[in-house]
C-alpha cells in the first residue's frame, strides 16, 4: 500500500546485512508472530514501515528495534522538518559531479559514501575504468595517464589528497579527473 | 478549540425525545404554575421572546440543552444558533445539518481520527469537505467562518468558499490536505473580506503559484496570516506589499523559506503584531550583500504587543539574544523546531516570566527544563517533543525533567512528554505537585519500557494522575502497562473524555475496566493492545455517547465487530485493511462512530462497513 511504501528507504539505505536479505516481507498483520534471526544482523537505520511485533522485541531483543508504523506518535510534518534540517547540515560537499576528460558525460558520487581518499580513489578508478598512480605528497600522482582533481569552494583547481579527508570533504564542490599530461602544474600549487 | 463540541451529545434519539415532550409542552392550560406559558399567549410571542434569550446563550453545551426542553425552544435554538461544531463530519449530513439550523455563520468540522496523523490510516478514507462547502453554499449564502480538522479539502472547494460565500471571513485549516498553492491563490484573490487565513500543519501540494502576489490590491481585512506549512517557496516582495497594506495584521506565521533579514523587513512594517512565527531565523544560503546585518534586536523592541513566539525552523542560535526584549511579555513560545542546549535556552527562559504555553525540544535536556521550572511559574501548557524520533534513541529528557517542572510550575494543566526512561515516582510527583491538571499525556518511546529504576510497570505512576488529578479529561498511557493501570483509570477516571492506549494491557480486562468505570468517555484510541471481542462488547451502554472507538492491531474479530454493528443500528462500524489482501476473520483497524446517517456512501474499497 502506498503508506507503506512512503516510508521504504530501501533503496538508500546503509545496511550491514547480506544483500538479498530485506525487511520488505511484512505485509504480515502486525499481530503475527514473526521470529527472524536476521533481526540481528540487519542494520535498523531506516524508519521504515515494519509491522508491530511487540512479543519478538522481547524474546529476541535485538541491540536496536526496527521501526513500528506510526510509532512514536509524532506527525510526519515534524518529523520530516526535523529530520530536512540534518540531512541538510550534512549534505555540504555530498553529491558531487565527476567528470573525466574525453568521457561524453559527467557522474555523481556521494561522498559520503567513503571513509577516505583509497576508497573514493578506488570508486573512481572502477566509474572511470583508469588506473590512478600512487600518490606522494612532493610528487603527486606521479606516473599515471589520468590524476583526480577537485574544484574547491574559493573556485580553485586542486589535487586530490593533499587535505586532509574531513577538509576536503566539506569543500570538494566537483571532481574532475585530469589527463596527467595537464595535470602536472598542480604539484606546485600547494 | 475544544474536545467537547459535538452537537449532539446525547444519543441520537434526542429527536423522538423531543416529539415526546411536545405534546405535553403545546397542550392548553399550563399546569406548571409559570406566568409566561398562558395558554392566552399564542406560541409566536413565546418564540420572539425566546430567540431574544437564546441569542445570548454561547455555549453549545448549553444550546444542546435548550433545544431539549420542548419542541418550541429546540426550533428557536435552531434559529438562533451561529455556530455550528461537529466533531465527526459523519455523524450527520450536511442535509440534515441545514435542515435544521436557519442561520448559521460559522461551521467547525473535524473529519479523520487522531490516529490517522500517525499513518495509521491508509490515504484517501474520506472526510472530505466538498459535500459540505455545497450544501452550505445553498444554505448558509452568509456564512463567513470555516474552521476544518482533518479534513480533506481540494482546490475546488477554496475556490468554491471564495465564490459562492460573498462576505466569507475566516478561513482555518488545520492537519487538513488535499489542495494546493493554485486553490490558495484563486481563494485569497476572490475573497474580498478576508481577515483570517491559518493554514496549520497541512499538507499543501506546491503548483508553482504565487498565491501571495494574488491577495488583492489595495488595503486588505487580514488580521491574521498563518501558513508556517506550506512548504515552498514565496514572493517576498509581494508578502511586504502585503503586510504593509494590512493595517489590522496581528498575526503572522511565516515559514521557513522565509530569512531572518526578510523577517526584519516585515517585522519594522508591523510592529503592531500579538502573534509572530519567524519563519528559519537564519541568514540566507547566498551570503547578504554588503557587510550591514539588520539589527534585529531593535525590531523586537518595535514589536511591543508581541505576546506569542514560534518558528525558528532552521534556526541559527547566534541570532537569539535578538529576541530578548519582548521574552518578558511573552505568553506562549514555540521553540518545538529549534535543536537548542540548554545553555543556549537559559538566557531567553529566564526573562520568561509570564510564559504560559512552552512548546520545545528534548535537545535542551533536563538540565533545560529545571531552567523552565525555576522561572515560569505561571506556566500551564508544556510540550517536550523528541528530536530522534524513535525507539531506541537517547533519551535526553527523563523523569528527572518531570519532577522538576512538577515542582516549579504548579499550575500546569496541560502536559505532552516525550522521552525514552520514567519513574513511577516522577508521575506521581506531577500528580501531587500539580493538581489543576486536565491533560497528561506521557509518552515513553521505548514499547513496553518499565520503571528504569524499579523495573515495576508503570501502572501505579499512571494510577496517581488519575487519583489526584480530579480535573482531568485527557489522557494518553504508555511504557509497560497491566490491566492494573486500567483499573485505576476506570475507578478514578471519572471525568475522563479522551483516552489514548498504545502497546498497553495484559487482557479484555483492561478495556473492560476503562469501558465500564468511565462514563464521560468520548474518545477512545487503542493500538496494539491486546483486547478482543469480549472487552468490545462490555462497551455497548457507552458507544451511543461516544464520538469514536478506534482499535487498530489489537485483537478484534470481524465476527465480534459484526455483533456489535447488529445491536447497534446508530453506530457505524468500520472495518480498514491496509492492505489488499482478502479479509480474514482477524480485524487490523476498527473505526467506529455515532451516526444519524447510516454507513457512509464515500467509503473507499479498503473500507468495510458492517
Amino acid at each position: 500500500m502506498a503508506f507503506e511504501k512512503d516510508f521504504n528507504l530501501d533503496a538508500t539505505e546503509l545496511r550491514l546485512g547480506l544483500p538479498g536479505t530485506s525487511e520488505e516481507s511484512e505485509k504480515q498483520a502486525s499481530t503475527t508472530l514473526r521470529i527472524s534471526n536476521k533481526r540481528a544482523m540487519t542494520d535498523m537505520n531506516e524508519d521504515s514501515s515494519v509491522a508491530a511485533d511487540k512479543k519478538c522485541d522481547q524474546e529476541t531483543a535485538p541491540p536496536t528495534k526496527a521501526q513500528v508504523v506510526g510509532w512514536p506518535p509524532i506527525r510526519s510534518y515534524r518529523k520530516n522538518s526535523l529530520q530536512t534540517k540534518k540531512t541538510e547540515a550534512e549534505t555540504c560537499g555530498m553529491y558531487v559531479k565527476v567528470s573525466m576528460d574525453g568521457a561524453p558525460y559527467l557522474r555523481k558520487i556521494d561522498l559520503k559514501m567513503y571513509k577516505g581518499y583509497p576508497e573514493l580513489l578506488k570508486a573512481l578508478e572502477d566509474m572511470f575504468k583508469f588506473k590512478v598512480g600512487k600518490y606522494s605528497e612532493r610528487e603527486g600522482y606521479n606516473g599515471s595517464e589520468f590524476v583526480p582533481t577537485y574544484e574547491d569552494k574559493d573556485g580553485d583547481l586542486m589535487l586530490v589528497g593533499d587535505v586532509p579527508w574531513g577538509m576536503f570533504i566539506n569543500s570538494c564542490k566537483r571532481l574532475r579527473i585530469m589527463k596527467g599530461s595537464e595535470a602536472r602544474g598542480l604539484r606546485c600549487v600547494v | 478549540m475544544s474536545e467537547d463540541d459535538e452537537r449532539q451529545r446525547s444519543p441520537p434519539s434526542d429527536l423522538d425525545f423531543v416529539s415526546n415532550k411536545a405534546r405535553n409542552c403545546n397542550a392548553t392550560g399550563s399546569g406548571s404554575g409559570h406566568p409566561e406559558f398562558q395558554s392566552a399567549y399564542p406560541d409566536q410571542v413565546l418564540e420572539n421572546v425566546l430567540e431574544n434569550v437564546l441569542h445570548f446563550l454561547t455555549s453549545k453545551r448549553d444550546r444542546n440543552a435548550a433545544s431539549l426542553v420542548c419542541k418550541s425552544w429546540y426550533r428557536v435554538e435552531a434559529l438562533t444558533r451561529s455556530e455550528l461544531l461537529i466533531g465527526n463530519c459523519y455523524a450527520v449530513s450536511p442535509a440534515r445539518v441545514t435542515a435544521r439550523f436557519a442561520r448559521v455563520r460559522a461551521l467547525h468540522l473535524k473529519g479523520k481520527p487522531r490516529f490517522a496523523d500517525f499513518n495509521l490510516m491508509p490515504p484517501d478514507w474520506g472526510a472530505h469537505f466538498n459535500p459540505w462547502a455545497l450544501a452550505m453554499a445553498k444554505a448558509y449564502p452568509w456564512l463567513e467562518k470555516v474552521h476544518l480538522k482533518r479534513m480533506s479539502v481540494t482546490d475546488d472547494d477554496l475556490v468554491a468558499l471564495a465564490e459562492l460565500f460573498l462576505g466569507f471571513k475566516e478561513l482555518s485549516l488545520v492537519c487538513c490536505d488535499g489542495f494546493g498553492t493554485g486553490g490558495l491563490a484563486i481563494f485569497v484573490n476572490k475573497c474580498r473580506q478576508l481577515k483570517v487565513l491559518d493554514l496549520m500543519e497541512s499538507e499543501v501540494t506546491d503548483d508553482d503559484t504565487d498565491w501571495i502576489s494574488c491577495f488583492p490590491e489595495g488595503e486588505s481585512h487580514l488580521e491574521s496570516l498563518i501558513f508556517d506549512c506550506v512548504e515552498c517557496h514565496i514572493n517576498f516582495e509581494a508578502l511586504e506589499r502585503l503586510v504593509a497594506r494590512s493595517p489590522s495584521l496581528k498575526k503572522l506565521r511565516l515559514n521557513r523559506y522565509v530569512s531572518i533579514e526578510q523577517l526584519y523587513h516585515l517585522m519594522i512594517r508591523a510592529p503592531q503584531l500579538t502573534h509572530l512565527g519567524t519563519g528559519s531565523f537564519s541568514p540566507p544560503e547566498i551570503a547578504g550583500q554588503g557587510d550591514q546585518e539588520p539589527d534585529y534586536v531593535n525590531a523586537f523592541v518595535a514589536c511591543k504587543s508581541l505576546v506569542c513566539l514560534s518558528g525558528f525552523r532552521e534556526i541559527i542560535p547566534d541570532y537569539l539574544p535578538a529576541i530578548y526584549p519582548v521574552c518578558a511579555n511573552l505568553t506562549s513560545l514555540n521553540f518545538s523546531y529549534a535543536n537548542i542546549t540548554a545553555e543556549q535556552l537559559k538566557p531567553i527562559i529566564s526573562k520568561c516570566h509570564k510564559l504560559q504555553v512552552f512548546w520545545v525540544l528534548d535537545s535542551i535536556c533536563d538540565e533545560g527544563l529545571q531552567a523552565v521550572a525555576a522561572t515560569c511559574k505561571e506556566l500551564r501548557e508544556l510540550r517536550v517533543f523528541p528530536v530522534d524520533a524513535r525507539e531506541d534513541s537517547d533519551g535526553p529528557v527523563s523523569d528527572v525533567g518531570l519532577r522538576a517542572i512538577s515542582e516549579g510550575c504548579w499550575k500546569l494543566q496541560s502536559i505532552l512528554y516525550f522521552c525514552q526512561r520514567m519513574t513511577n515516582a516522577a508521575v506521581i510527583a506531577m500528580s501531587k505537585n500539580c493538581p489543576d491538571l486536565v491533560v497528561f499525556r506521557l509518552c515513553i518511546m521505548g514499547r513496553h519500557r518499565a520503571d528504569h529504576v524499579t523495573g515495576e510497570p508503570m501502572d501505579d505512576g499512571f494510577g496517581a494522575i488519575v487519583m489526584n488529578c480530579k480535573k482531568l479529561t485527557r489522557l494518553a498511557v504508555s511504557g509497560l502497562l497491566t490491566d492494573k493501570a486500567f483499573d485505576y483509570i476506570g475507578r478514578h477516571g471519572k471525568l475522563l473524555r479522551t483516552l489514548s492506549v498504545a502497546f498497553a494491557g495484559d487482557s479484555d480486562m483492561g478495556l473492560k475496566y476503562v469501558l465500564e468505570g468511565c462514563p464521560k468517555l468520548q474518545k477512545l484510541e487503542i493500538r496494539d493492545s491486546p483486547f478482543g471481542d469480549a472487552a468490545l462488547c462490555s462497551g455497548l451502554h457507552l458507544y451511543y455517547n461516544m464520538r469514536f472507538l478506534w482499535m487498530s492491531s489489537c485483537s478484534l474479530t470481524r465476527h465480534g465487530c459484526q455483533e456489535i454493528a447488529r445491536g447497534m443500528p446508530h453506530l457505524v462500524v468500520e472495518v480498514i485493511r491496509s492492505s489488499d489482501e482478502e479479509m480474514d476473520d482477524a480485524v487490523e483497524i476498527l473505526y467506529m462512530y455515532r451516526s444519524l446517517e447510516g454507513p457512509r456512501t464515500d467509503a473507499p474499497k479498503f473500507v468495510t462497513i458492517l
